[in-house]
């Protein structure tokens, strides 16, 4: 019926349980449009054990989208092309194997929620099946078993009345339902990451606290590595335990969650946290970051944050920072991290 | 209705005034013969006073009746019933040839900077369409020159009259949506989520823009959010909406650090605050489910089916936002009751 | 937001404007370049003839009838003689300004009754849009070609004393009459699209009138689609005027036309005269393929997110 996968269910060839469950080094991806070539993400650099929320947090066009559709092997080719660095999940560096390899990783291994869920599930079949396929392609169960697993996991996501709600379409789920539908597919096959990409940026603000909840609780529970890609600094604050920031297609600052709120190593980090108004103070005017996010196609020379920067000097138009530690667990990719740090500058 | 908004500054005319207004869109089907098989009650009873200078934030969640009520100010839906006052002027059943001076008094800016600008005019000729519209605002010859002051005002560079909508960012679009809106000189601008589709970095630009212009032209804000720490930041005065109606209204502080209605309770303790120290020990409200449909809302208070407090009287009396007020401000509750879910509890 | 959209340059030159830039990207695209040529040839055979032939395509000499144009487009006659003895080339330089007048006139005609039709009936809705719709369902079963019979057949028999309007103005009318509900459609279609869009609604805010707000806000896009459609049609309309000469319906003697040539010459190519039939077959192969490239790179020129 199905042809046997390389790869069933638990280790990936060449796996050692000992390294990170999933590192990220220096990854680039770029964009062939028209003869032009357009960084998108110029280095990407993170850890992510397992047990552990990562929150990848950036501005649209920062390359965080970007950055997890490659880790996932979904980048649309052409235009996008990985020119460099490597994604290893348990040791095994994901860029270098082969399709049929990455494709049982996918689902397997990495599983992604999207943002909109409406458009990721396909209109013309019951959810019920959706998921059930899962298990019939990559694991050879049959019909009736699928759909008794297909009910479990819409139980497990919270859906009420799974076994009658199995057989509905996806535009019979409200956003919030359909949310929890992508989680239940994404956690079908038992990945060990999972990557949410802005998974309750499309939702209402009660429905995004019910998903969030969901999410870390499943993760928790299963012991998961969470990837959270978002641009709101609440809900990092709320559910993560690391944060990598980017800015035009860079890992600009890595830090544990509460450094990375207490005391950012980066200017752009710095900035964005007293940009965002909060709920529970009344600030006056909110600070302000001048200027635009750079285009991709004609980035600034030196460091990219460096016409927007307050704090920058000629020194930073010239050449471009590299990322230095300043402290245990806590880097930033700024000439003057030290001094940001400790709040000198 | 007693408990309008704008109790503060009372001795003066509101620029903007809202009584009772309704809007039910009629659910619809044939093609030759048209029967009506349900409404949609969008807006269901909204009372609102607006004062000069001031702002209102309006709140709620999606299909909670706020961009409808937008709509319905400036003119761009006619309310079912119920009338609409600016400067004193009723315009809730006006036609749209009568309809059309009023027009310049209260604008909108829109919340998608990308669709809200048409992609075959230059910046020029958007901003100075309105005086196209109404000839007799600003003579022929000076037009140009004032269209470059109102780039200029939105902190635009006059150079970019000549230029397209599509080689502007999300922030720079919203500015020139804001600048057209102020052509005419209003006294009241309606934003509907003016900056919910921009990154948080330009978010705060176009939030002290929008304050800026308040200070410098006397002008009146109705501002329409979801997100409810933007609205914390530039409203005076705040009405949290479900399902069509006002739950509860007050001061900024009233709201946010004294609210009373269990759903304004809910949605303040959904919204995430950006201080990993507080994680855990702020109040948690998870509300279940979904907001129920808009064409079929429940009987008396419609937030009973996903209200912890909800007893039979809930289901047969709709509670008006007399019966929580206590003397403290408006909330449409029987069991009204201050609960601190903003900030940390220790 | 999509992060996979490549942005636009901030920081190009001012002075840019939607025309201009499609202008520019146009100019360089080589199908372009090649379409343009063709129909400048074909323009120039129909407003100046006489510069392309010296013959008379009338003067037709019996005992010179079917000569093949063996001579490679030198001699007496470079591209034969008919199945009466007229000089071949002559005759189709001669039976261009027919065939692009009438082409052009129907296309002109029909396109703005079609759009204004269709952003009347997609603006307003209600009982001008079931009007309308109506209308349009009626008209759309019936084939371009048998209305156009059907219609031509009660003028028939008129004579033709020469002149451009009386030559080609029956065919025109009967052919406007059956081919602009296409147009209707898509303007339809796009107008009301285009009604709900936020700058629309900015507009009608700002208190403009809908006279204003359909032709500044809602025809500029509504033609975008239709320009797909406009090259294709113009084929099918001298296609048809061919089919209708072979009826005697369409463009009348003794003007001539390629639909008349296409006709005429069908009866000849299966007798070893190929170039009779091929000639004026590549000729409007040749003119549809240039409109179409020219419809295809305008549209893309003219999308701003295309660029």
């Amino acid at each position: 019926m199905v042809s046997t996968p390389q790869v069933v269910g638990d280790t990936l060839p060449g796996a050692d349980l000992n390294a990170p469950l999933l590192e990220v080094e220096d990854l680039k991806v770029e964009f062939r449009v028209r003869g032009k070539r357009v960084p998108a993400v110029r280095s990407a650099s993170f850890t992510l054990e397992r047990g552990r929320t990562l929150a990848v947090v950036g501005e649209s066009g920062s390359g965080k989208s970007v950055t997890s559709q490659a880790v996932m092997g979904i980048l649309d080719s052409p235009p996008a092309y990985i020119t460099g660095g490597e994604v290893r999940l348990q040791g095994v560096d994901l860029l270098k194997q082969n399709e049929e390899t990455r494709r049982t990783v996918r689902g397997n291994h990495i599983a992604i929620v999207f943002q909109d869920a409406l458009s990721a599930l396909n209109p013309l079949w019951s959810v019920g099946f959706q998921i059930g396929e899962l298990f019939r392609v990559h694991r050879g169960t049959g019909r009736a078993e699928a759909k008794k697993r297909a009910i479990e996991l819409l139980d497990l996501v919270g859906i009420p009345d799974a076994k009658n709600r199995v057989g509905h379409y996806p535009h019979q789920f409200s956003g919030g339902m359909r949310q929890r539908v992508m989680i239940a597919m994404a956690l079908a096959l038992d990945p060990e990451v999972l990557i949410a990409d802005e998974p309750t940026t499309a939702l209402d603000v009660t429905v995004q606290a019910q998903i969030m909840r969901l999410l870390k609780s499943i993760q928790e529970e299963r012991h998961m590595g969470l990837i959270l890609i978002t641009h709101d600094l609440g809900v990092v604050a709320d559910v993560a335990d690391d944060v990598a920031v980017m800015y035009a297609g860079e890992v600009v600052e890595r830090a544990g969650i509460r450094d990375a709120f207490k005391r950012p190593a980066h200017p752009y980090s710095k900035a964005l946290l007293r940009a965002i108004p909060r709920v529970d103070t009344l600030g006056q005017e909110l600070e302000v970051i001048a200027g635009l996010p750079p285009n991709p196609a004609s980035l600034p020379t030196g460091c990219p944050f460096h016409p927007r920067c307050k704090a920058a000097e000629d020194r930073c138009a010239e050449e471009a920072p590299p990322l230095a530690a300043v402290a245990e667990g806590h880097t930033s990719r700024c000439h003057f991290a030290m001094e940001v740090y400790r709040d000198e500058r | 209705m007693n408990a309008e908004l704008g109790q503060a500054d009372s001795a003066t005319e509101p620029v903007l005034e809202a009584t009772d207004l309704v809007k039910h869109f009629p659910i619809q089907r044939g093609i030759v013969v048209k029967r009506t098989v349900g409404r949609v009650q969008a807006v269901d009873g909204v009372d609102l006073r607006l004062h000069a200078g001031q702002t209102l934030g309006v709140v709620g969640e999606s299909g909670c009746g706020k961009s409808t009520l937008a709509k319905l100010l400036v003119g761009l839906e006619t309310p079912t019933s119920g009338s609409i006052k600016v400067l004193g002027r009723e315009i809730g059943n006006l036609s749209s040839r009568r309809i059309r001076p009023v027009r310049r008094d209260i604008q909108l800016v829109f919340q998608d900077p990308y669709t809200s600008l048409n992609p075959r005019m230059t910046v020029g000729d958007i901003i100075g369409e309105p005086f196209e519209i109404h000839p007799n605002v600003v003579p022929k010859r000076e037009r140009a020159g004032e269209v470059k002051d109102l780039l200029d005002m939105v902190g635009l560079s006059p150079d970019h009259i000549n230029r397209y909508p599509h080689q502007f960012s999300g922030g720079q679009r919203q500015r020139i949506g804001i600048a057209r809106a102020l052509a005419l000189r209003p006294q009241v601008l309606v934003c509907d989520e003016p900056v919910s589709a921009l990154d948080v970095s330009i978010q705060g630009q176009v939030i002290n823009l929008l304050k800026r212009l308040q200070a410098e032209l006397g002008l009146a804000y109705v501002f329409i959010a979801h997100d409810l720490s933007v609205v914390r930041h530039i409203a005076d005065e705040v009405a949290v909406m479900y399902l069509g109606k006002v739950v509860e209204r007050g001061t900024g502080p009233q709201i946010y650090d004294h609210p009373r209605h269990p759903y304004t309770q809910a949605l303040l303790s959904a919204v995430p605050v950006p201080d990993p120290d507080l994680r855990g020990h702020r109040e948690e409200i998870i509300l279940q489910g979904d907001v129920p449909s808009p064409i079929n809302p429940p009987s008396g208070c419609r937030f009973r089916t996903r209200c912890w407090k909800a007893e039979e009287q809930c289901a047969e009396v709709v509670p008006t936002l007399q019966v929580g007020d206590n003397g403290t401000h408006p909330t449409a509750c029987f069991f009204a009751e201050e609960r601190d879910v903003t900030h940390a509890v220790k | 937001m999509s992060e996979l959209t490549v942005p636009t340059g901030q920081a190009e030159a001012a002075q840019t404007s939607l025309w201009k830039d499609a202008f520019r990207t146009m100019r360089r695209r080589p199908d372009v370049i090649l379409a343009t040529l063709i129909l400048l040839f074909v323009f120039a055979m129909a407003a100046f003839p006489t510069l392309f032939t010296d013959k008379d395509p009338t003067r037709c000499i019996g005992r010179e009838a079917r000569q093949r144009p063996d001579t490679w487009f030198t001699g007496e006659h470079p591209l034969g003689t008919d199945a009466f003895g007229c000089d071949f080339a002559a005759t189709i330089v001669h039976g261009t300004r027919p065939t692009i007048v009438l082409a052009l006139t129907v296309i002109v005609a029909t396109v703005v009754a079609g759009l204004l039709l269709g952003v009347l009936a997609g603006y307003f809705g209600g009982w001008l849009d079931a009007l309308i719709s109506r209308v349009l369902d009626v008209f759309i079963v019936i084939p371009m070609l048998l209305g156009a019979i059907l219609l031509l057949s009660l003028f028939r028999g008129r004579g033709s004393s020469g002149n451009l309007i009386e030559t080609i103005g029956p065919a025109a009318l009967a052919l406007m009459i059956f081919s602009w509900m296409e147009f209707c459609r898509y303007a339809r279609a796009a107008t009301i699209e285009a009604k709900n869009l936020d700058y629309v609604q900015a507009a009608r805010c700002l208190g403009a009138k809908d006279s204003r707000i359909m032709f500044r806000h809602i025809l500029p896009s509504a033609i975008i689609p239709v320009t797909a459609v406009v090259p294709t049609t113009i084929g099918a309309i001298i296609v048809t005027e061919s089919a209708l000469a072979v009826l005697g319906l369409g463009v009348q003697a003794p003007a001539t036309s390629w639909g008349v040539l296409l006709s005429k010459g069908t009866e000849w190519a299966g007798g070893g005269y190929v170039y009779l039939f091929g000639i004026p077959l590549s000729l409007l192969i040749l003119t549809v393929f240039a409109f179409a490239a020219f419809g295809d790179a305008l549209r893309d020129a003219l999308d701003p997110k295309l660029r």
